[in-house]
C-alpha cells in the first residue's frame, strides 16, 4: 500500500523528525511504501503531487497546522499527535491501512471523483505544481479554480431568473417580464400571495438575483483560495463583493480582488512570526490584516479611476447622439461584451435604460433602437459560447461544457453573465471574441432599426420588440461570429495537448 | 562548523531530583562552552517548550529542546541518568536525556544536522549504544558517526 505522511511540531527541530523516522520504519517493516514530508525548522520539501495522488492514505502526525493541507483533500486520513506517532508508529500505520481499505475505491484512483465538490480543489493541488508549470499555466489554474466554484452560482441564479421571466410572461402577459422586476422582494417576504403568478415569478427572479450577487465574490474568493489556500478565502470574497457592489468593477475587478487577496494572504502566511503569536495567526491576524489590505486597495485604489472611466464613457456616449447610428450600435456592442456586468457594460446598459425613461410613448425613437441593440449585443456572448462548446467540445473543460448548456438559456434571457465563466477562465481569447460578435450584432440591430421598450428579458420580451425578424437575424449572426472567433483562437492553442489535459484536471 | 557535541557536553551517570535540574546542569555546560550566552534566558525558552507538552518519550527518553536567541551554535547536550528522571512520558522516567539547542535564526545546514540526529533517537541500537558508553568521548564518537552517516 502507498502511504504519505506529514509530520510537524511546535519547535520543528526534534519531534517532527523523530515521528518521520518512526513512521518510515514502521511503514517499511509492515511492507508499505511510505513517504514523509517533514514540516520542520529545516524547511519542508513538499511531497511531489504525483506521490500524493498515488497515495492510498494520508497520515498527519502534527501538533500544529499542516501547511497546504488542501493538497491531500479527499484522501483517507489519519490524524494524530506527533508524539503518538513516535510512541506507536506501527499502530498508526495499521490505522491508515484500515482507512484506505474502508474508503470508497474512487478515492484511491488518484483523481478526485468528479461529483465531489472538493474535486474542484484539485487546482489547489495542481497550482502547487511549481516544478514544470510556467507562470501562465499557474495563472490559468488559479483562474479556473475560481471559475469552477463560480459556475454553480451562475447556473442557479441565471436559470432562476430566466424561469422567473418565463412564468411572468405566462402569468402577466407581454409586459410581465418588465413587471416582475418591479415586484419588491419585501412584498414577497411579508405578503406572499400564492395565487399570484407574477409573485411566484418574482420569487424565482429575486432568488436568482441573490444567487448572482455571489458570482463575483465566489470567483474572487476561490481565485485567492487557489493562490493562498484557506487564508485566501476571506480577503478574496470580501474584495470580490466590494468589486461587484461598491466600486462596480464587475468580474474583472473580481479577478483583480482574487489576485490581490490571494497574494496578500500568501505573503502573510509566509511571514515568520514569534511563537506566541502563531496560534492566533490563522484565526485572527491573517484574516484581519489580509481583508483590511485587500478591501482598502479595492476601495481606495480602484474606486476613483473606475468612476472616472465610467464618467468619461457616459460623456462619450451622450456626445454621440446624432452621430452615425450603426457606429453607435457597434460601440455599444463592444462595451456590452467587454466586461459583462462590469463598469463598461454598465455604462452602455445604463445609457440605454436611461434613454428608455426619457422616450415616453414614442414608438420609433432612437432610444428604443439603442435599447434593442444593447439587449441583442448582451445576448450573443453566452449564446456564442454555448454554440462554441457544441461545435468544438474538445476545446473546453468539463465544467465549461456543462456551463455551455445553461448558457443557451441565459443568453436567450439576456443574462450576459452566462459568459463570465468562459471569460474569467481565458480572458485574452474569450473577451475579444465576445466583443466581435456583440459589435456586429449591435451595429446590425441599429442598422435594421429594430426597437425595444423593455429594459430586460431577452427572447421573453419578443412581443415588445419592433422588427423582430431582423433583430433575431442579428443575434444569430453575432452568435455564430463569436463561436467561430473563440474556437479559432482557442484552437490555435490546443496543439499543446498537455495544457488542455491539465485544464481538464483543473476543472474536474 | 563546530561539532554538535563535545565531551564537555556529556554527563554520564548523574543523579538528579527532577528534569529542571538535569536541564540546568546540561545548560551550564553549554554556557561554559560558550554555546549559550544567557543561561536563565535559555532555560526559560526550554521551559516554555516543555510546558507546551512534556518532551518525554517512550523507551526512557527525554528531549528538552528549543530554538532560542541565546544559543550561538546548534548543540546537543547529553546526560545519562541511571535511576531515571521524569520527563512526562507515559511509560516512566527517562534515563537518556538529550538537550537540543538551536539558534533562533538557525542556518539551514545546522538544522538539517539536528534533524538527522532526531531521526537517530528513534533507533533502539543507537539508544543501546549510548547506554553502554564508557566515557564521554564514546558518546561524542557515536553521535558524530550517526549524524555524519
Amino acid at each position: 500500500m502507498k502511504l504519505v505522511a506529514v509530520t510537524s511540531c511546535p519547535t520543528g527541530i526534534a519531534h517532527t523528525y523523530m515521528a518521520a523516522e518512526a513512521l518510515e520504519q514502521a511503514g517499511r517493516a509492515a511492507g508499505h511504501d511510505i513517504q514523509v514530508e517533514t514540516q520542520g525548522a529545516a524547511g519542508a520539501t513538499p511531497l511531489p503531487p504525483e506521490v500524493i495522488a498515488a497515495a492510498d492514505a494520508v497520515i498527519f502526525a502534527v501538533d500544529v497546522e499542516v501547511r497546504d493541507r488542501q493538497r491531500f483533500a479527499g484522501k483517507p486520513t489519519v490524524q494524530v499527535s506527533v508524539k503518538k506517532a513516535i510512541s506507536d508508529a506501527p499502530g498508526i500505520i495499521e490505522q491508515a491501512v484500515e482507512e484506505a481499505r474502508s474508503a470508497p475505491a474512487t478515492v484511491t484512483s488518484g483523481a478526485p471523483a468528479p461529483a465531489d465538490p472538493f474535486g474542484a480543489t484539485g487546482p489547489a493541488l495542481a497550482s502547487k505544481v511549481t516544478d514544470g508549470a510556467g507562470t501562465a499555466t499557474r495563472v490559468r489554474q488559479w483562474l479556473m479554480t475560481g471559475v469552477s466554484y463560480m459556475i454553480p452560482f451562475v447556473a442557479a441564479g441565471g436559470i432562476l431568473i430566466a424561469l422567473g421571466f418565463m412564468i411572468a410572461q405566462v402569468a402577466a402577459g407581454k409586459e410581465g417580464v418588465v413587471l416582475v422586476t418591479q415586484v419588491d422582494p419585501a412584498t414577497l417576504a411579508n405578503n406572499f400571495d400564492v395565487t399570484s403568478g407574477l409573485q411566484w415569478a418574482a420569487l424565482l427572479f429575486w432568488i436568482g438575483k441573490y444567487a448572482f450577487a455571489f458570482l463575483v465574490p465566489a470567483l474572487a474568493g476561490f481565485i485567492a483560495f487557489a493562490i493562498a489556500d484557506r487564508p485566501g478565502i476571506v480577503p478574496g470574497f470580501v474584495g470580490g463583493w466590494i468589486s461587484a457592489n461598491l466600486v462596480g468593477a464587475g468580474f474583472l475587478g473580481g479577478i483583480a480582488a482574487g489576485f490581490i487577496g490571494g497574494f496578500i494572504a500568501l505573503w502573510l502566511v509566509r511571514r515568520p512570526v514569534p511563537r506566541a503569536l502563531r496560534p492566533i495567526m490563522p484565526v485572527v491576524v491573517i484574516p484581519l490584516v489580509s481583508t483590511l489590505l485587500t478591501g482598502a486597495v479595492m476601495i481606495l485604489v480602484l474606486g476613483r479611476p473606475l468612476k472616472w472611466v465610467s464618467d468619461e464613457l457616459t460623456k462619450g456616449l451622450n456626445n454621440m447622439n446624432g452621430a452615425n447610428l450603426i457606429l453607435l450600435g457597434v460601440i455599444l456592442g463592444l462595451m456590452m461584451a467587454f466586461d459583462m456586468g462590469g463598469p463598461v457594460n454598465k455604462v452602455a446598459y445604463t445609457f440605454a435604460t436611461t434613454g428608455l425613461e426619457a422616450v415616453g410613448t414614442a414608438t420609433d425613437a432612437t432610444q428604443l433602437k439603442v435599447m434593442a441593440a444593447v439587449m441583442a449585443a448582451g445576448m450573443t456572448p453566452p449564446l456564442g459560447m454555448a454554440l462554441a462548446t457544441v461545435l468544438r467540445p474538445k476545446l473546453f473543460t468539463d465544467a465549461e461544457r456543462e456551463n455551455g448548456v445553461a448558457a443557451w438559456l441565459l443568453g436567450a434571457s439576456f443574462i450576459t453573465e452566462g459568459a463570465i465563466p468562459f471569460a474569467a477562465g481565458d480572458p485574452l481569447r474569450v473577451i475579444p471574441s465576445l466583443m466581435l460578435g456583440s459589435a456586429v450584432t449591435g451595429g446590425m440591430v441599429m442598422g435594421f432599426g429594430s426597437t425595444l421598450r423593455a429594459p430586460h428579458g431577452g427572447l421573453w420580451v419578443t412581443p415588445l420588440i419592433g422588427g423582430i425578424l431582423p433583430y433575431l437575424l442579428a443575434i444569430v449572426i453575432g452568435t455564430v461570429i463569436t463561436a467561430f472567433a473563440v474556437t479559432a483562437l482557442k484552437g490555435s492553442r490546443s496543439a499543446k495537448q498537455s495544457e488542455v489535459a491539465q485544464d481538464a484536471l483543473v476543472a474536474a | 562548523m563546530s561539532a554538535l557535541i563535545t565531551p564537555e557536553l556529556v554527563l554520564l551517570d548523574v543523579e538528579v531530583p527532577d528534569r529542571g535540574t538535569v536541564t540546568r546542569l546540561l545548560a551550564q555546560r553549554l554556557q561554559a562552552a560558550g554555546r549559550v550566552t544567557d543561561l536563565d534566558g535559555f532555560l526559560a525558552d526550554v521551559r516554555a517548550r516543555e510546558e507546551l507538552m512534556p518532551t518525554g518519550l517512550p523507551g526512557g527518553i527525554g528531549i528538552p529542546h528549543c530554538r532560542s536567541a541565546h544559543v550561538t551554535v546548534p548543540t546537543l547536550g547529553f546526560a545519562r541518568v541511571p535511576s531515571g528522571v521524569d520527563f512526562g512520558a507515559e511509560d516512566g522516567p527517562a534515563t537518556l536525556v538529550f538537550l537540543i539547542a538551536a539558534p533562533e535564526g538557525g542556518g539551514q545546514e545546522h538544522l538539517t544536522i539536528l534533524a538527522t540526529l532526531a531521526r537517530k533517537l528513534i533507533h533502539q541500537s543507537f539508544r543501546d549504544a549510548l547506554m553502554a558508553a564508557d566515557k564521554p568521548s564514546d558518546v561524542v564518537d557515536l553521535v558524530s558517526k550517526e549524524v555524519a552517516a
